[in-house]
């Protein structure tokens, strides 16, 4: 099996090459079109902004690649909100894998809840192959300041001021809000999953 | 819910554990990866690594057991100890470290915050203060709490907030090795005037000391080092009288 990660400018690449490694899983981080398409599997990760980010994939044509990927693709955070129609983030245009906006977190009152959300939190309403072996409401790690508004495909919930979604899936393509490279064994049973998908 | 977080602090020397009293009294406490590995197993919702290592081969030690520990641990971890540029930043974030936390340079030369968050973003950016309480005030100290300066912790704290710092992690040395409880006014002081989350250091002691620092000062995260360390404390056991106390944890 043939396992890529998409070589783009956004940060924690690295860890998630580690938590394959920890699987005995070797991947590849490439940004070469033919590797990309070749693989069988597909990861897309991500810590960073959104318009930099997306930029940089557009002027490389990565984004009208991803879009057309036919095996299975996992997004990471990020890489989840890139596969969405639209980010508040510095008002980008995004992928439109999902038809779906990406917002930024406003706390209800001053300070009370902060932002970036950092930490652990609870998924639920799991109805995804990825989450077979994952128990509804185990804790997953997040770091992010916007999030991705529920719609048909969520595939878990995620509870910080409002609910919105913590997981998507729409044919092959799959992504999560949070980290599951760094999520301990919750998050290590997803990536198995997607593995053997 | 999100939850509060458990933070087991690993304080680096030459690539092993220690443990100071009040930042002096360095004790040898294990080795890092091994420590770190094991609360990662029993429940630490993040780790901090921080560098205590004054020496010119420093860097590159640091960031090769940085990816040892991002091998090895499944969850995130913050490494710290005389951070000053970008570059440093860079190096580390690539090894694999998840955050990095900036001290005395940031106070030397503030801007160095705007540049972290604009290449890095916040959201890895930590701002870690060592606080002291003297003439009816919290001040900053630098340099491992050897450097007393003549700004308040809360002024510095917001400007750091405002130019990009993402979390701050605040150290209070009247507290720090005490075991007689975190400092909760300066904490809760910090974490209800900031858009931020506060983690608190220094003086964790008894299991209460943990229900107090989140009841009462609102902390987000707290930390502690030799009480992890010396197994006066389990993290398993913690987590359960944090959770029958109410107050939201992760299993």
């Amino acid at each position: 099996m043939k396992t890529a990660i998409l070589k783009y400018n956004a940060g924690n690449i690295r860890s998630v090459l580690f938590a394959l490694e920890r699987l005995g899983v070797e991947a590849t981080v490439t940004d070469d079109p033919e590797e990309l398409r070749s693989a069988d599997k597909v990861i897309f990760p991500g810590v960073g902004e959104a318009s930099t980010a997306m930029n940089y994939l557009k002027e490389r044509r990565l984004d009208e690649l991803i879009k057309d990927l036919q095996q299975p693709v996992l997004g990471i955070c990020l890489g989840m909100q890139l596969m969405c129609k639209h980010s508040e983030e510095n008002d980008t245009a995004c992928m439109g894998i999902f038809d779906l906006p990406v917002k930024k977190f406003e706390s209800p009152v001053k300070n009370l809840l902060k932002i970036p959300q950092i930490g652990w939190n609870n998924v639920a309403g799991l109805h995804s192959v990825i989450f077979e072996h994952v128990p509804e409401n185990s804790y997953m790690y997040f770091v992010h300041s916007y999030y991705v508004a529920l719609g048909p495909e969520t595939t878990a919930i995620a509870n910080y001021i409002i609910n919105y979604s913590a997981a998507l899936q729409k044919d092959n393509f799959y992504a999560v809000q949070f980290h599951p490279e760094k999520s301990a064994d919750a998050g290590q049973q997803l990536i198995e999953s997607f593995l053997k998908l | 819910m999100l939850t509060k977080r458990i933070i087991p602090c690993l304080d680096i020397k030459d690539g092993r554990t220690v443990k100071g009293v009040n930042f002096e009294n360095i004790r040898d406490a294990g080795d890092p990866i091994e420590l770190g590995a094991l609360y990662a197993a029993q429940g630490a919702d993040e780790l901090v690594f921080l560098d205590i290592t004054a020496t010119n081969e420093r860097r590159k030690t640091l960031s090769e057991l940085v990816t040892r520990i991002a091998r090895h641990v499944n969850i995130p971890f913050t490494v710290g100890g005389g951070i000053a540029s970008v570059e440093d930043v860079s190096v580390l974030l690539n090894a694999g470290a998840d955050k990095v936390s900036v001290n005395t340079a940031a106070f030397r030369n503030p801007p160095l915050l705007n540049e972290l968050a604009r290449e890095f973003g916040s959201q890895c950016i930590v701002l870690a203060i060592d606080t002291r309480f003297e003439d009816g005030d919290w001040f900053v100290y630098l340099n491992g709490g050897r450097v007393k300066t003549d700004t308040r912790t809360e002024d510095w704290a917001k400007e750091a907030v405002d130019r990009g710092a993402g979390e701050i992690l605040l150290t209070s040395m009247n507290n720090d090795g005490t075991k007689q409880g975190f400092a909760l006014d300066i904490t809760g002081r910090l974490s209800q005037n900031l858009n931020v989350p506060v983690i608190a250091s220094g003086g964790a002691g008894t299991m209460e000391h943990f229900a107090d620092v989140f009841e009462k000062a609102q902390a987000d995260a707290a930390l502690a080092a030799s009480i992890f360390h010396y197994k006066e404390m389990e993290i398993p056991a913690l987590k359960n009288y944090l959770y029958q106390k109410g107050i939201q944890i992760r299993f």
